[in-house]
């Protein structure tokens, strides 16, 4: 690498995030602290049935009993989770009957993420329930949905119009004693996303959220829930930008996904938090849990994650095979840049018979960041003729960045086929000189590059989030060359 | 079109060309000729703007403007275009978007609106047959699992569709049979107009049997040593480099 590039380099990523400001909102907040009569406030709050509560504190009791987990390959400093306010709405908390009677506040914070909701409305096919902080704010298309028999809307809403279906399924997944962040998440998770698929309905329109964080030193605590019933299909996309800010804010979402006999979900995302400056000051925690059960037989999730934001991600979206013959694929890139800090895989555990799970995950790596993939393929004793297939690819841009493969293979039956392929590859010099000869600029050229990279996962996206995606990381990598 | 004046380059601190000389003018065919490590190929990569070739000394003008102090790709976008020795496999790239995204970014710099997709597609297809490349590569990526005669007919199908002014053609013809040599040397004379000139760097002579330079010359040490017609070429085939370097050493 020539003294030349590598200036070019430097000056390329110091791009600043671009989607860092402040809307003016005013937010009703409970001070900072969390003990049993916050976790009683939000409840209360949100109006929500006695089970819900109870089954809040009862999380909230086993929280206490737990310690922040450290086994992850990443560092932060100590998470004070009393100086965290564990709600934030929005103070006018409207009831719409259509867009235009949205905050323009709120609106404009949309309009200048670019994902306008009249854009949003044009797109065909596209129904989107924005989560603004905490509070569910604009649902469309729920008509059209609710006519097949689909629900979807806010968590909140869910608990009070579904209460039957919440009960059956929320921590069936991922059981609020799973881990000390979903633990926290089940205390006092503020709102989120529920999504219920009749038997035999194939949902027409990609549902889709977009989070974003806002008030500060709001923690989030996001909880989405989405059941596809016998012979269900439908395609769920989350997509999340957050403003900059200097203090760090945690993020601890809990996401479960369950699959009855026959039934189909595909659950793609898109994450572009805030990952603090090139120094590393400020950015997103996002710990969490995201789990997919396959209970019925033929049933398939597949997850596919493009991951450029947050300062420190520690994510691994999972599949329970259960049910014979179903199928988890988990389709991922993640990049990191600057001091950016992620640990992330998948865990696919081959319960039932002829099971089959296959783990795309690419790694990208720049600047001084650290990218690890963890990931667990477990084959359980009568899960015979269980097939995995995994290839864990890493691209590094420069010499100061690392990747890191963290495999863990546990196979109880010895029909099972499992598969594990892993590559480290840096970016030429020669690619960018060739590319440059016929053209084109060297950040278009890395453009080109990690698009080509990320080909197989790009594909499974959906195609609006596809070329979305392929836009983000053009933005994440900007000339972080080596 | 192109004019080099005393051109020195060091590569990684050594001087490897020492003083170059050459004027190229539109519709020229140029043979630079030499024996291994005469520096024909550092000659070639400099003029594209390779970094790590350091130029110490000299210049070089293309169309009156200072070659050396533009970026590669802007000398791409003026019109120079370098058929590698070595094509470069970029796995995930294909080919169609390699040359839509090279082509678009030349028509900007030229004040062009990018190329309509249905154009841009009639326009590949009937400018591979002129190096009788299949179609099924246009969706391959670039280079990646071609043979080594389709990496380079890959090169000169590029050069057709991005029609430089100047076209340098490094080593093309090493590890071509004499088909794909006849194919690429077709290719070549068909994108010869007289607004455009080309530069073939070549070891042997057998490629200007089907491509007719207009001038060759004889690098021997970083220095053109010698200078003529293309029965220059033929001398040199017959006698071998030795004969340069005997030459050399009497002048």
């Amino acid at each position: 690498m020539s003294s030349t590039e590598v200036s070019t380099i430097e000056e390329l990523t110091n791009k600043e995030y671009k989607y860092g400001f402040i809307s003016d909102i005013e937010a009703e907040s409970l001070p900072a602290g969390l003990n049993e009569d916050t976790i009683k406030k939000i409840s209360a709050i949100k109006g929500e049935p006695e089970f819900m509560l109870e089954w809040r504190l009862k999380a909230y009791r086993h929280w206490l009993t737990l310690t922040e987990p450290h086994w992850a390959n990443v560092k932060y400093p100590k998470i004070n989770y009393q100086a965290i306010s564990y709600y934030s709405a929005p103070k006018k908390k409207p009831q719409l009957n259509s867009l235009d009677e949205l905050d323009p506040e709120l609106r404009k914070t949309f309009e200048k993420l670019g994902i306008s909701l009249e854009e949003q409305k044009r797109l065909s096919g596209v129904a989107v329930d924005a989560v603004f902080d905490s509070v569910s704010v604009a649902t469309t298309f729920r008509e059209k949905l609710s006519e097949l028999g689909i629900i979807f809307c806010s968590f909140s809403e869910a608990v009070k119009n579904h209460p039957e279906l919440v009960k059956q399924y929320l921590g069936s997944v991922v059981p609020y004693t799973d881990n000390f962040f979903a633990s926290l998440n089940s205390a006092v998770f503020s709102d989120g996303s529920f999504v219920y698929i009749p038997k035999g309905v194939r949902c027409p329109m990609e549902l889709s959220t977009y989070f974003r964080m806002n008030a500060a030193n709001t923690g989030q605590f996001e909880r989405t829930l989405i059941i596809a019933d016998e012979g269900a299909y439908v395609s769920y996309l989350e997509g999340c930008t957050a403003p900059q800010r200097d203090e760090n804010q945690l993020h601890a979402a809990v996401v479960e996904l369950i699959a009855l006999d026959n039934a189909q979900i595909k659950y793609s995302t898109v994450q572009n938090w805030y990952a603090g400056d090139k120094d590393g000051k400020g950015g997103i925690y996002n710990f969490v849990t995201k789990r997919g059960a396959c209970r019925g037989v033929n049933s398939k999730i597949s997850w596919t994650q493009v991951e450029t934001g947050s300062a420190i991600t520690w994510k691994y979206p999972s599949c329970i095979l259960q049910g014979d013959n179903s199928i988890g694929e988990f389709y991922s890139v993640a990049v990191t840049n600057n001091l950016q800090q992620a640990d992330t895989g998948t865990k696919m555990i081959h319960l039932g018979r002829n099971t089959r799970s296959t783990i795309i995950s690419k790694g990208i790596s720049a600047g001084r960041s650290n990218n690890s993939y963890r990931g667990q393929v477990k084959v359980a004793r009568r899960a015979e003729n269980a097939r995995n297939f995994s290839q864990c690819d890493s691209l590094l841009l420069g010499d100061k960045c690392g990747a890191h493969t963290f495999p863990y293979l546990e196979i109880n039956n010895p029909s099972a086929q499992v598969e594990h392929e892993a590559t480290t590859s840096k970016i030429g010099e020669d690619q960018i000189f060739y590319l440059n000869q016929r053209g084109i600029s060297t950040e278009d050229a890395i453009g080109l590059i990690v698009n080509g990279y990320c080909k197989e996962v790009f594909k499974e996206l959906p195609m609006e989030f596809a070329v979305e995606a392929q836009k983000l990381l053009s933005i994440s990598l900007e000339g972080s060359v080596g | 079109m192109l004019e080099i004046k005393n051109l020195h380059v060091n590569v990684e601190g050594k001087e490897i060309l020492k003083g170059i000389n050459l004027t190229v003018n539109a519709g020229e065919v140029h043979a630079i000729m030499g024996p291994n490590g005469s520096g024909k190929s550092t000659l070639a990569q400099t003029l594209a703007g390779k970094q790590e070739y350091e130029v110490t000394k000299g210049e070089a003008l293309f169309e009156g403007k200072n070659l050396l102090e533009l970026s590669p790709e802007v000398r791409a976008r003026e019109g120079v275009f370098l058929a590698f020795q070595y094509p470069i496999e970029l796995p995930g790239v294909s080919n169609t978007n390699l040359l839509k995204t090279a082509l678009n970014e030349i028509r900007k710099y030229r004040g062009l609106e990018a190329i309509d997709t249905m154009e841009f597609l009639s326009m590949i297809k009937s400018k591979m047959k002129l190096v009788e490349l299949e179609q099924s590569l246009l969706s391959r990526a670039v280079n990646e699992g071609f043979s080594g005669g389709e990496k380079k007919r890959n090169e000169i199908f590029q050069m057709a569709v991005l029609e430089p002014k100047l076209a340098i053609l490094d080593e093309t013809d090493s590890g071509l049979d004499i088909d794909a040599l006849r194919i690429v040397a077709n290719g070549v004379n068909k994108l010869k107009t007289k607004d455009n000139a080309t530069i073939v760097v070549t070891h042997y002579q057998r490629l200007l049997d089907y491509i007719i330079p207009d001038f060759v010359h004889v690098l021997y040490k970083g220095k053109i040593v010698m200078s003529g017609g293309k029965e220059l070429a033929l001398e040199l085939e017959e006698k071998g480099y030795d004969w340069v370097k005997e030459d050399k050493v009497l002048l």
